[in-house]
């Protein structure tokens, strides 16, 4: 035996060493998270919540922008998953491999690339300027419909793919048009999953403050219409501590939108959860 | 013949909205280059792309529209979040799929999915309060740097690259580990020898696009890199600020008029091409995986 170190040496180091990423990875997540909800809890308060802001939100509440991104996020659910899950039943049941069905893939795969900025801009320059919209929640969640729309696109997709074809044949073999066993067969069996995606595309897209600054404008006023400017909360967070004007602030935003996301991710992981795995998904 | 009609309306209805994502990216695509392509065509993209001051309103003589040094300040935070996140990403991926018992792989599995969705601008000033002192405390310079761009970036990435790599060791067939084990080697020989190069393409992919997200990212990047359009100096700098061309976009584009708004524009046409390109590059690791045996 002329080896001075047993093979099972190097292999017990690295396990320790992929022990010690995986805790590493899990200590910047808690650290953040602890980080924000230590510093901010004390400004999160009735007030806080409900409160109009004063002096540019270095004082008072973030009411408005609250309802500004909730506003929002409405506006961009209602446009992208109607048009999201369409297309994902197109994909899915219509489609036949052809040089416009993988045109149409190309262009989803090449919106969920764009950066949010340059979905920001172009925003600015069709919604606001072009078509007139002005800054204001409709341009805002439009813009937004843009980022999360492929991902619904992708996940509703996913999800109809996952209905067994003998659920299909079942119902075309009954004298059932194609549209009736869509429609009535398999988008039932897929609405859960299209739910999550739907959910998580929305919550993906609301903390985008960089699509958000082109096109929903930056007032703190409480909105009347869909054609008011409104401030939304992620960017409201960048203004009050890029321009210095208060970091408790900031904190106690950032922890209502953290809420926020998570409240979505949790409704989520609810709805799988209750309707199981239906049909195999993974 | 009424019911065909009624499918075929459905029909038409289902394809419009598939149509919508491509209609996106070409109406983004038109108004860019509407908005852009004077100013690129006054200055020439060269001298654009290539030029070295970014003076757009100049108070005496002529202004300059260069951005390389923003193009440069892309790469450097985009490349150090890869430094950080690359080697962190790969072995929680590799503990993920091979090491973790199940309640870690579920709790990290979670984790990974909080991180994600952590708004970038609230990482921004996480950024801006908590690192940039910390920088500028212990490092030197002002804080604001290509370091702590980097650092925020590398969390931002780090989700992305480790679900990706997870997916992609995960996929390796069952029997190359087994006739690895089989033949005597230990388990982290089998990984590093076996499984990683296996995975290789999966997880090449997996950089490639969180580098062009990392180039892509607005807020949590703007907050702390300084945004000082100037190559570092020395260029090896870390400690120095530079302005991404994402910043350069949301900090002029809102006093912006005239000439300079185009040249914002013609910044985010540069933007969507080297983004794009990284997807594309992506992919196309993907694809030639495919045509391998598996």
């Amino acid at each position: 035996m002329n080896r001075l170190i047993s093979p099972a040496t190097p292999d017990r180091a690295a396990k320790v060493g992929l022990w010690a990423s995986a805790v590493l990875s899990m200590a910047i997540l808690l650290f953040i998270l602890g980080y924000i909800v230590i510093e901010g809890i004390s400004v999160v308060n009735i007030p806080f919540l409900l409160g109009s802001p004063v002096l540019s939100g270095a004082k008072g509440g973030i009411l408005p922008a609250i309802v500004g991104t909730i506003c929002l996020m409405a506006v961009t659910l209602s446009s992208a998953v109607p048009i999201g899950v369409g297309a994902a039943i197109y994909l899915a049941e219509y489609a036949s491999d052809s040089v416009v069905t993988r045109t149409i893939t190309f262009g989803v795969e090449c919106l969920a690339g764009v950066p949010s900025i340059v979905i920001g801009l172009f925003g600015y320059a069709f919604l606001v300027i072009y078509l007139g919209f002005g800054f204001s929640i409709l341009s805002g969640g439009l813009a937004l419909m843009a980022m999360a729309l492929p991902w619904i696109v992708r996940t509703s997709e996913e999800a109809i793919k996952a209905v067994p074809l003998t659920v299909r044949e079942g119902s075309l073999a009954l004298g059932a048009t194609k549209w009736q066993t869509v429609s009535r067969v398999v988008l039932p069996s897929a609405i859960p999953g299209i739910v999550t995606g739907a959910i998580l595309g929305i919550g993906k897209a609301i903390g985008e403050a960089a699509v958000l600054m082109f096109t929903a404008g930056s007032s703190l006023l409480m909105p009347s219409s869909l054609f008011d400017p409104v401030r939304a909360l992620p960017y409201h967070i960048y203004i009050l501590a890029s321009e210095g004007i208060s970091n408790p602030m900031a904190y106690g935003s950032s922890i209502v939108l953290l809420a926020m996301v998570l409240a979505i991710n949790l409704g989520a992981i609810a709805i799988q959860a209750h309707y199981g795995r239906h049909y195999g998904r993974n | 013949m009424l019911a065909k009609t009624r499918e075929k309306i459905i029909e038409t209805v289902l394809f419009l909205s598939a149509a919508t994502a491509i209609t996106i990216v070409l109406l983004i695509l038109i108004f860019l280059l509407k908005e852009g392509l004077p100013i690129l065509m006054k200055v020439g993209v060269i001298d654009f792309c290539l030029g070295m001051t970014w003076n757009p309103i100049a108070i005496a003589g002529e202004p300059e529209y260069g951005i390389f040094p923003m193009i440069m300040g892309s790469i450097y935070v985009a490349i150090g979040s890869l430094i950080l996140a690359v080697p962190l990403g790969l072995a929680c991926a590799v503990f993920l799929a091979e090491i973790a018992p199940a309640w870690a792989r579920f709790s990290l599995k979670h984790a990974i999915e909080l991180l994600v969705g952590i708004p970038s601008v609230v990482l921004g000033f996480v950024g801006l309060v908590l690192l940039v002192p910390f920088v500028r405390d212990h490092f030197g310079g002002c804080g604001f740097s290509i370091l702590a761009g980097s650092i925020v970036l590398a969390v931002m990435a780090l989700p992305r690259i480790i679900s990706v790599s997870d997916d992609a060791i995960r996929s390796v067939p069952r029997a190359y580990k087994e006739a690895s084990l089989a033949l005597g080697a230990t388990h982290w020989y089998t990984i590093k020898k076996v499984i990683l190069p296996s995975a290789r393409s999966g997880i090449i992919a997996a950089v490639i696009l969180a580098m062009g997200n990392s180039i892509g990212e607005t807020m949590a990047v703007l907050m702390v890199v300084g945004s000082v359009a100037c190559l570092p100096s020395p260029l090896y700098d870390v400690l120095d600020p530079v302005r991404p061309m994402t910043s350069n976009i949301a900090i002029e584009m809102s006093y912006a008029t005239g000439d300079h708004a185009q040249a914002l524009f013609a910044t985010g046409i540069v933007l969507f091409v080297m983004v794009g390109m990284m997807t594309w590059l992506s992919h196309k690791v993907l694809k030639s995986k495919m045509g391998t045996a598996r």
